[in-house]
């Protein structure tokens, strides 16, 4: 990240803004969405641009979610470059649309608002909804502030149409959608020259008809022209395999944006002081970067503490996790979600990405700030306290997750 | 060999007869028709055809007699339902 800002290029802008302005610098052609809580203010900036004619795209008003990823989904199937965003109970209401997506192998870009799902009705933020696609094929990114909104937006249609997967970019919503904070915004010269033209692998052809996605069975089949075709499992490990190597693209991209933009995004999380700690806490979203505060309150009493910012969920990056908590003692998991019955869902793929590794780390979990409730670094910085006396008693893990919460 | 020679990377394919292969391996009861009962085929003239008209899959000629394609004919017993004169049954 860049630690000073450019005054003349550097606007105020609140984390809606700065995604309504990634996806403007992308030149998107086709945007359908649907009014949400706290997504709202993104698509009436879109709809803004596309009546003021600083945007040439086509902004369709759809009846439901569900229809606008429709919309997107049908945009892109035949060359278009499509943006929706959406939060809550918008995303839950997409589900479906979301896996048609991915197995169409879409690159669908998605700003998801996060905000907390009911019941009870809930507007503000935690990060249950798009932890609760995590099963949809698509990559997921966070953002921790509004630079890195507006920045990962622009890389997420590259990434997407490099590897052919949708990509969902999550930032908190009010923490970071409704909050101002100065935002650098590129040229539209510099984004063009960074992010080519979209070529679909579909093809729209009226004297060459194709069918996509039509019923695909159990087994390959052959086709009229006597090649042997993907059954549907074949296709699903297409995606997982895409999925995997999808990491590297990502950094790629990441480095390159760096390389054009002076803000290098070359990695799938953010390392802070991680190095030579022996605990580190681990985080998702604005919530990494109120536990570099809570780390450094650590620092102040002598502890060695480093924050690891999860940016990409999904890959999920285990190797390179692994590799980076190798010296730690203590890992201290702060989940702005939860899998009932479980945990919080970064903290069960921590565990997974540190299973036959070097890492011999007490490892806790804590379920935090969930419907809203804020989040302070001093209670992270106690949290962290508290994890200590694992070091002393050897416990590596306890089963259920800790809340900090009044019950 | 394995199915990466097609190169899709979602299920693609081009319409065509036997595209999705050979559909009428779904079928467990067939289409028998009596000609001796059939509309057409007794009074050798463009009659009825309530079979061709109803078949979802398109198997039924309109022919006379008429033909039915066991390629693709999935057995699902529709023409045998709405044959007026029940000339048609699943055996």
């Amino acid at each position: 990240m860049a630690k000073s800002i450019n005054r003349t290029t550097a606007r105020l802008l609140d984390g809606n803004q700065a995604a309504a302005e990634g996806a403007r610098l992308s030149r998107v052609q086709v945007i359908a969405a649907y009014p949400i809580t706290p997504q709202t203010p993104l698509t009436e900036e879109l709809s803004e641009f596309v009546e003021g004619g600083e945007l040439k795209a086509e902004y369709i008003a759809v009846e439901s979610e569900h229809s606008a990823m429709t919309v997107c989904t049908s945009a892109s199937l035949v060359g278009a470059r499509t943006f929706t965003a959406t939060s809550a109970h918008g995303l839950a209401y997409m589900h479906e649309m979301l896996h048609w997506a991915a197995g169409a192998r879409l690159p669908v870009v998605l700003a998801c608002v996060n905000r907390a799902i009911g019941a009870p009705w809930n507007i503000l933020n935690d990060q249950q909804d798009s932890i609760s696609q995590r099963d949809t094929g698509w990559i997921q990114i966070y953002a921790r502030n509004n630079q890195e909104i507006l920045d990962t937006l622009i890389q997420a249609y590259k990434i997407a149409e490099t590897v052919y997967i949708p990509v969902m970019v999550c930032f908190d919503g009010y923490v970071l959608s409704h909050t101002e904070m100065p935002v650098e915004i590129p040229s539209q010269e510099q984004v063009d020259k960074f992010l080519p033209h979209y070529k679909p692998h579909t093809t729209l052809d009226p004297a060459n008809p194709k069918n996509y996605n039509l019923v695909t069975l159990a087994d390959p089949r052959v086709n009229a022209d006597g090649v042997l075709c993907h059954g549907y499992m074949e296709l699903r490990y297409l995606l997982q395999e895409a999925l995997q190597n999808s990491e590297k693209t990502i950094m790629r991209v990441g480095a390159d944006f760096g390389k054009s933009f002076g803000r290098d995004y070359g990695n799938v999380f953010w390392q802070d002081g991680v190095e030579d700690a022996d605990i580190v806490i681990v985080a998702m979203g604005s919530l990494a970067m109120e536990a570099t505060v809570a780390a450094s309150m650590l620092r102040e009493d002598g502890k060695k503490v480093g924050v690891l910012g999860l940016r990409v969920f999904r890959p999920f990056p285990k190797a390179a996790i692994a590799r980076a908590l190798e010296k730690a003692q203590v890992v201290a998991v702060f989940d702005k979600n939860i899998s009932y019955g479980s945990e919080g869902a970064t903290c069960s793929e921590i565990k997974a990405a540190l299973y036959g590794s070097k890492t011999k780390a007490a490892i806790r979990n804590f379920i935090v700030g969930l419907g809203g409730r804020d989040v302070k670094a001093r209670e992270l910085a106690d949290a962290v306290r508290n994890t200590l006396p694992a070091i002393e008693s050897g416990s590596l893990n306890i089963e259920n997750p800790e809340w900090i919460c009044y019950i | 060999m394995g199915t990466r020679d097609c190169k899709h990377i979602c299920d693609e394919s081009s319409p065509a007869i036997g595209e999705a292969g050979k559909t009428g391996e779904w079928r467990s009861l067939m289409p028998v028709i009596n000609n001796s009962k059939c509309t057409p085929a007794r009074q050798k003239k463009q009659a009825c055809f309530i079979c061709w008209m109803y078949c979802p899959d398109a198997v039924i000629q309109k022919t006379i007699p008429i033909k039915i394609n066991m390629d693709y004919c999935k057995g699902c017993g529709i023409c045998s339902q709405v044959c007026p004169v029940q000339a048609i049954t699943m055996v």
